[in-house]
């Protein structure tokens, strides 16, 4: 390997002017900057805002905290100027800003902003928080069987797919046996049956895996929307009324101030999502299973000469990844609205993929994803209750935005498995 | 274990790659498989490792016959493969790729990752490596890497031991430490197969030699066998190991390169600080293990690296910081060394690929519209005078011969007019037959006056076609000596010894 | 200077296999190739189609229930329901032959197809394009909203004289849909991002914009208005119609077909389009070659933009001259993906997959109102048609026809970059 520190005088000088420095980080945060500026000083809004901490009936309460939002702003732009000034430096130096300062620099800028956004009225936090878990639980299920399915080599454009057909079959087979588990079993196997024809197209016929996807979900939507407008429409009583799953206070842990009512007051299907997360994460980076996804998803020539069987790998990890998704999109019929709607996903597999990308391929980053988008969401659904000067499209805009900035490499490297998209043929 | 091949026949198609194929291999023995490129070693291999399935024959492992479904299945009978391009995933550690497909594991399939980075070791201490068991492969040099592969194959206990052309990406120095590395193997009594198309490399190591030719076995050899003798049971008739060429009559310099530098995106030096001159009607071999700089060297005068400093002059144009069609436009021809992915569209006719440089004016364009009348004459001009076998013109080139693609893509370079012509490895994978045409054809260019760069690994072809020799090693050039230079020395050279030094 | 360009006698070219007798080939190439496949893809879809049909029909549910007793009704209910089906298909695309009598009334159900065409041959083109060049342009949605959005704002709210303003509203309108195409290229060519969830992306922030837009007085919302709709187009901006006031058909059926033509000149014939076709077949040698790669992408999306963007402009002046809203997509972009598909991204085969869709189009709304089958049928047979043309092999499966030559599968060296690279 030619290495820049052990190569002769001459090579040594021009590593010296060629090394590379990269200033995306400082640039994205001078944006900020700017943009804070503006907004919290230029556009000032002299108005306290006051942030509840506690719900009523919880059994301990905490003080609200008020903020005067003209000096928030203030303070806050100054702390971010002053890190963009050292993230400069750092950058001079060729060095790279730590991951912590970053972190500061986002909660920094987000409190300043909710105490400009909401000056003069009262943001309940807890709601806030607790909504936005709410809003992120079929994302994560969805970013899960992203993650998974590209992990071992297909592209997965169809968890939209997945997860509309998932809230179709939980609510008709709930509604039928009247158990919203065997709805919930239902939709697991609804995304697993999306997933197979994903995995036999693309595996087995070769087709373009995006191609797929996006037909896919152009299929689901058409079959469950007509199948909504026949059967459901004419009798909704028994195919379209399903019981909703329990929403479960977890004894104790419910009590635990802010983060109680926020994780332990949810529905089951919040609780499921925990224990995905966690499984997935083990099983991919410290089983057998996930080193063998790993490496087909990365070198698939390289799996199928240790005897691992590559396609059969693909096949039934697709489906796995499928029924993730499947039980994820039980939440729309199940949980949140109870009923099934036409196209009542809404794009949020979409959202689910961004999360996967977002995530660099890692369920932990890709869930993180999926509650950042899901903050975004809710955050704007109650900026729109308190009367907020941001439109609410922008708010809704983000995670899109984020995204194409995320893969534009604006934000840190993505690097997806090197074989994912990829067909494996062999003689 | 003894290893034995009968009758093995594998057909792609019309295509017969191996036809009834006999093979003996006892244990303790290094036997050689010698055939030139597209024989039907790697099918054989391929079918003994159950990548691909025989249609005929039956493998047999201590007598006994075997039926394997999947590369799985050889492994637990105890055959174990070094594949020409490597099997390990980048982005794994060295241990996990060690286990993988074969894994340690605790209750619930949870990895015991101790496990594996103990048996790493043990096999290291045995054959003297240093190799950290957590390192990732993508950190790695190739050599190690190759080490790597070998610790996979023994950590699954394998009895047969197949390499598969191990030497392509080794210096002459790591080659010889891969040939004690076989020479131990074979003491502990593991049956070695060691396929090669590198004669030398044959009669250093080899117990007992087979040559393949056309997917048939025609005959067996003694270690002992002059090169000639084997080079002409390979081809099949007697080979000129030479060109025939004249002697070189330079004349004014052409290209001038002056401390030429290439970084990655990375900032790690690709070519550093490279200069040499080059004069009308010579060649210059650039000499060089694989990956050390000479890829990026021609690319970087045909505009297709960003990060160059430095300065390469063609008859008073500079050419750094020009468009690669700047470049073409000053009248240089390209050969790229890998025919399928840079020099030709697959999907396109014989007709398009002739076409492919030149979309930009007449004769193929006028007023941004096609002229494929014009096409059409040019190509099958072009398609006689180059010897391209084809159905017509309008034969998609991804149906060609290897061969007969290389032709395509010097019919088209050739045909313009050239101030500087660089060939990099123009020869790579093509039979005989093809080897001797792209030969005649350089020499013919050199021989109208033509500057030529051609960049070679295979020492064979440089020796045979250079007036003058540049070796590179890590980016740098090494040295500029004559094109008689001893093979010996361009190998210590190869392996980063100044020419002074080698003398000394 | 010097001339390589020596002449020597080379041995005439010789074929390196001799030629298959010249019947079977041709045989092989009808039953095996591609025209076939999308045939019969189509008839297993609307197969598929008939399967939903008869499932959710409810006489066919009532008669299966005594099945056992009287098969034959359930056999006529089937061929009703699906007979019916397809026949008000018919009569709602082709030709209405209960207006039979009339033939302006008959023949209207055609024109209406290829006013529904309209809009996804434009928008097809511009995927089948990007296709070419091997982007994949999910992005339809977005670049039709902004092209709308752009058409509609100078339609709506700029007066000028006939003729130039429908000339600059289209202009606009092209233009629109060509930046919002051209950010996806600019984005691939310099950042390497991966167009298909740039595309993707940039479909919701499109649509999010429009919708804000919409809403906000001063920019599209109509004055005095409290929907998020734009104010009518103005007359002299409005397509006009081309094959009486009775039909919708307008003058953006006359522009699809020149942009056919266009599309078909720019691949086939240009010196443009031949760098297209090299880009999209190998990047890599066509980097080598000299071309442009990172240029190739913007240009190619900037014109597939303009593409899609000409149904924006067409929905915006031609079908939503009341007022233009943020549904006005209507699933047009994700339709144009499968008249692509469909049309092998030939300029050509999309035309007719155009048409093909269209007329499913049209012909769904009857088959509602006449039968009460919901429409959403029509994306169900799309797909399968889609998925089953991707797949020829699963077709030939189907109908036990011969597999043509075997592909020759164009080698590419697989891992040998990898390992070299990686030292």
């Amino acid at each position: 390997m030619i290495d820049v520190r052990t190569a002769p005088a001459p090579g040594a000088q021009v590593a010296g002017s060629l090394a590379v420095r990269s200033w995306k980080a400082p640039i994205a945060f001078t944006v900020f900057v700017v943009a804070a500026a503006i907004l919290f000083i230029g556009l000032a809004r002299d108005a306290p805002t006051t942030f509840r901490l506690s719900n009523p009936n919880d059994a301990i309460q905490l003080p609200e905290l008020v903020l005067p939002a003209f000096a928030t702003g203030i303070i806050a732009t100054a702390i971010m100027a002053t890190i963009t000034v050292y993230a400069f430096l750092r950058a001079r130096e060729a060095r790279r800003i730590p991951l912590w300062v970053t972190t500061v620099f986002a909660i920094v800028f987000l409190v300043a902003f909710l105490t400009w956004a909401a000056a003069g009225s009262t943001l309940p936090m807890i709601g806030l928080l607790a909504g936005s878990l709410t809003v992120a639980t079929p994302l994560i299920f969805g970013s899960l069987g992203g993650v998974i399915s590209e992990r071992v080599g297909v592209v997965n454009i169809a968890i939209e797919g997945q997860l509309l057909s998932g809230a179709f079959v939980a609510a008709l087979v709930a509604s039928i046996t009247g158990n919203p588990f065997a709805g919930l079993a239902g939709a697991v196997l609804a995304g697993a049956l999306v997933s197979t024809i994903l995995a036999s197209f693309s595996i087995k016929y070769l087709v373009d895996q995006i191609i797929v996807g996006v037909v896919l979900n152009v299929l689901v939507i058409g079959l469950t929307s007509f199948l909504f407008s026949t059967l459901m429409t004419a009798d909704s009583a028994t195919f379209n009324s399903p019981a909703r799953l329990p929403r479960i206070s977890i004894p104790l842990l419910a009590d635990i101030p802010i983060l109680g009512p926020i994780l332990f007051q949810q529905s089951i299907i919040v609780y499921l999502m925990y224990i995905a997360v966690a499984a997935v994460w083990f099983a991919l980076f410290k089983t057998r299973w996930g080193l063998r996804i790993r490496a087909v998803g990365e070198h698939p020539t390289a799996a199928d000469t240790v005897g691992i069987k590559v396609r059969a790998t693909r096949f039934w990890n697709v489906l796995l990844a499928g029924a993730i998704v499947g039980g994820g999109g039980a939440f729309f019929s199940l949980a949140a609205v109870g009923s099934f709607q036409k196209e009542m996903t809404n794009g949020a597999g979409y959202i689910a993929l961004a999360a996967v990308i977002f995530g660099r391929w890692d369920p932990i980053r890709a869930t993180l994803a999926a509650l950042l988008f899901g903050f975004a969401t809710n955050l704007q659904s109650t900026l729109s209750i308190v009367g907020s000067p941001v439109p609410s499209e922008f708010m809704l805009m983000l995670p899109y935005v984020v995204t194409i900035f995320a893969v534009a490499g604006l934000v840190g490297a993505s690097r997806p498995p090197a074989a994912t998209g990829k067909p494996y043929i062999t003689s | 274990m003894k290893l034995e091949l009968r009758g093995i026949t594998k057909r792609f198609g019309a295509l017969t790659a191996n036809d009834h194929i006999d093979l003996v291999v006892q244990p303790g023995e290094i036997h050689c498989l010698l055939g030139e490129n597209g024989a039907g070693k790697s099918t054989l291999m391929n079918v003994l490792y159950g990548l691909y399935r025989a249609d005929e024959g039956e493998i047999l492992l201590d007598d006994q016959v075997q039926k394997f479904e999947g590369p799985g299945d050889a492994m637990n009978a105890g055959i174990g493969m070094v594949h020409q391009h490597f099997m390990l995933i980048p982005v794994f550690t060295v241990a996990e790729n060690v286990m993988l497909g074969n894994e340690n594991t605790k209750a619930g399939g949870v990895l015991d990752l101790e496990a594996a980075r103990t048996k790493v070791r043990e096999i290291s201490a045995r054959f003297g490596f240093d190799i950290d068991p957590d390192a990732k492969i993508e950190d790695l040099p190739v050599g190690v890497q190759q080490r790597v592969e070998i610790i996979k194959a023994l950590s699954r206990d394998a009895k047969v031991l197949v390499f598969d052309e191990p030497t392509a990406v080794l210096t002459p120095q790591e080659t010889d430490e891969l040939m004690d590395i076989m020479r131990q193997l074979k003491d502990e009594g593991t049956a070695i197969v060691f396929i090669t198309h590198k004669l030398r490399e044959v009669r250093e190591v080899a117990d007992r030699i087979t040559v393949i030719r056309l997917g048939k076995v025609v005959g067996e050899a003694e270690p002992s066998a002059t090169n000639a003798e084997l080079a002409s049971l390979m081809v099949g008739r007697a080979v000129s190991l030479t060109v025939d060429k004249a002697d070189a009559a330079p004349g004014d310099d052409a290209l001038v390169v002056s401390e030429l530098t290439v970084t990655d995106h990375v900032g790690q030096v690709l070519v550093d600080n490279v200069s040499f001159t080059l004069k009308r009607g010579e060649i210059l071999c650039v000499a060089g293990v694989q990956g050390n700089g000479q890829t990026e060297l021609t690319e970087a005068i045909m505009g297709l690296q960003h990060r160059v400093l430095g300065s390469i002059v063609l008859d008073g144009t500079e050419l750094v910081g020009q468009s690669t069609r700047g470049v073409l436009d000053s009248g240089v021809g390209f050969v790229p060394e890998d025919r399928t992915e840079d020099g030709l569209v697959g999907e396109f006719t014989i007709a398009e690929n002739l076409m492919l440089d030149r979309y930009t004016s007449e004769p193929f364009v006028k007023a941004g519209t096609l002229q494929l009348d014009a096409l059409a004459r040019f190509a099958a001009e072009k398609v006689t005078e180059f010897d391209v076998r084809a159905q017509g013109i309008a034969t998609k080139v991804g149906r060609l011969s290897g061969g007969n693609q290389q032709k395509v893509v010097l019919a088209r370079e050739l045909s313009r007019e050239l101030r500087l012509f660089i060939a990099a490895q123009p020869t790579r994978g093509l039979d005989v037959g093809s080897i001797e045409f792209v030969h005649k054809r350089i020499v013919a260019t050199r021989d109208a006056g033509v500057p030529v760069i051609v960049v070679s690994t295979e020492l064979d072809e440089v020796t045979a076609l250079a007036d003058r020799i540049a070796v590179m090693y890590r980016g740098r050039i090494i040295g500029i000596v004559p094109g008689d230079t001893p093979r010996d020395v361009l190998g210590l050279m190869m392996a980063g010894e100044t020419p002074s030094e080698v003398a000394a | 200077m010097t001339s390589t360009d020596q002449t020597t006698a080379g041995a005439a070219a010789a074929p390196e296999t001799p030629a298959p007798p010249r019947q079977n080939q041709i045989l092989k190439e009808i039953f095996g190739g591609s025209a076939m496949i999308s045939f019969l893809a189509i008839i297993l879809a609307l197969i598929f189609g008939g399967l939903l049909i008869v499932l959710t029909d409810p006489v066919v549910q009532q008669t299966s229930a005594y099945f056992f007793s009287r098969p034959g009704d359930t056999f006529v209910a089937i061929a009703e329901a699906v007979g019916g089906a397809y026949a008000a298909l018919f009569r709602g695309s082709v030709f209405n032959y209960l207006r039979a009598d009339e033939f302006g009334a008959a023949i209207r159900p055609l024109t209406e197809s290829l006013t529904n065409a309209t809009p996804l041959i434009a928008a097809g083109l511009g995927v089948a394009l990007a296709f070419r060049v091997g982007l994949f342009n999910i992005g339809g949605r977005g670049q039709i909203l902004i092209a709308a959005a752009a058409a509609g704002y100078v339609g709506a709210y700029v007066p000028m004289p006939p003729v130039i303003h429908l000339i600059v509203a289209l202009v606009v309108g092209l233009i629109g849909g060509a930046l919002w195409g051209g950010l996806v290229g600019l984005l691939k060519a310099r950042t390497g991002a991966h167009e298909v969830i740039v595309t993707i992306m940039l479909n919701y922030i499109a649509f999010y914009l429009i919708s804000f837009l919409l809403r906000t007085p001063g920019a599209l919302q109509a004055p005095g208005q409290s929907n998020p709709r734009s104010g009518p187009m103005l007359e002299t901006a409005v397509f006009p119609k081309i094959a009486g006031e009775e039909y919708n058909l307008n003058i953006g059926f006359i522009l699809v077909i020149v942009a056919t033509i266009y599309v078909w000149y720019l691949l086939n014939r240009s010196a443009m389009g031949f760098q297209f076709r090299a880009v999209g077949e190998n990047p890599h040698a066509a980097r080598v070659a000299g071309i442009n790669v990172e240029r190739t992408y913007i240009t190619v999306m900037v014109i597939a933009g303009a593409l899609v963007g000409l149904a924006g402009v067409q929905q915006a002046l031609g079908n939503f001259t009341g007022g233009i809203a943020a549904g006005l997509d209507a699933g047009i972009g994700f339709d144009a993906i499968t008249v692509a598909l469909l049309g092998r991204s030939k300029p050509i085969g999309v035309f007719f997959a155009g048409i093909l869709f269209g007329a499913l189009k049209a012909g769904a709304v009857t088959m509602q109102a006449a039968e009460g089958i919901p429409v959403d049928i029509v994306l169900v047979v799309q797909s399968f048609i889609v998925l089953f043309i991707a797949a020829p092999p699963l077709v030939r499966a189907l109908f036990r026809l011969p597999t043509p030559d075997p592909l020759f599968h164009w080698r590419k060296p697989q891992l040998a970059r990898k390992a070299e690279v990686t030292k």
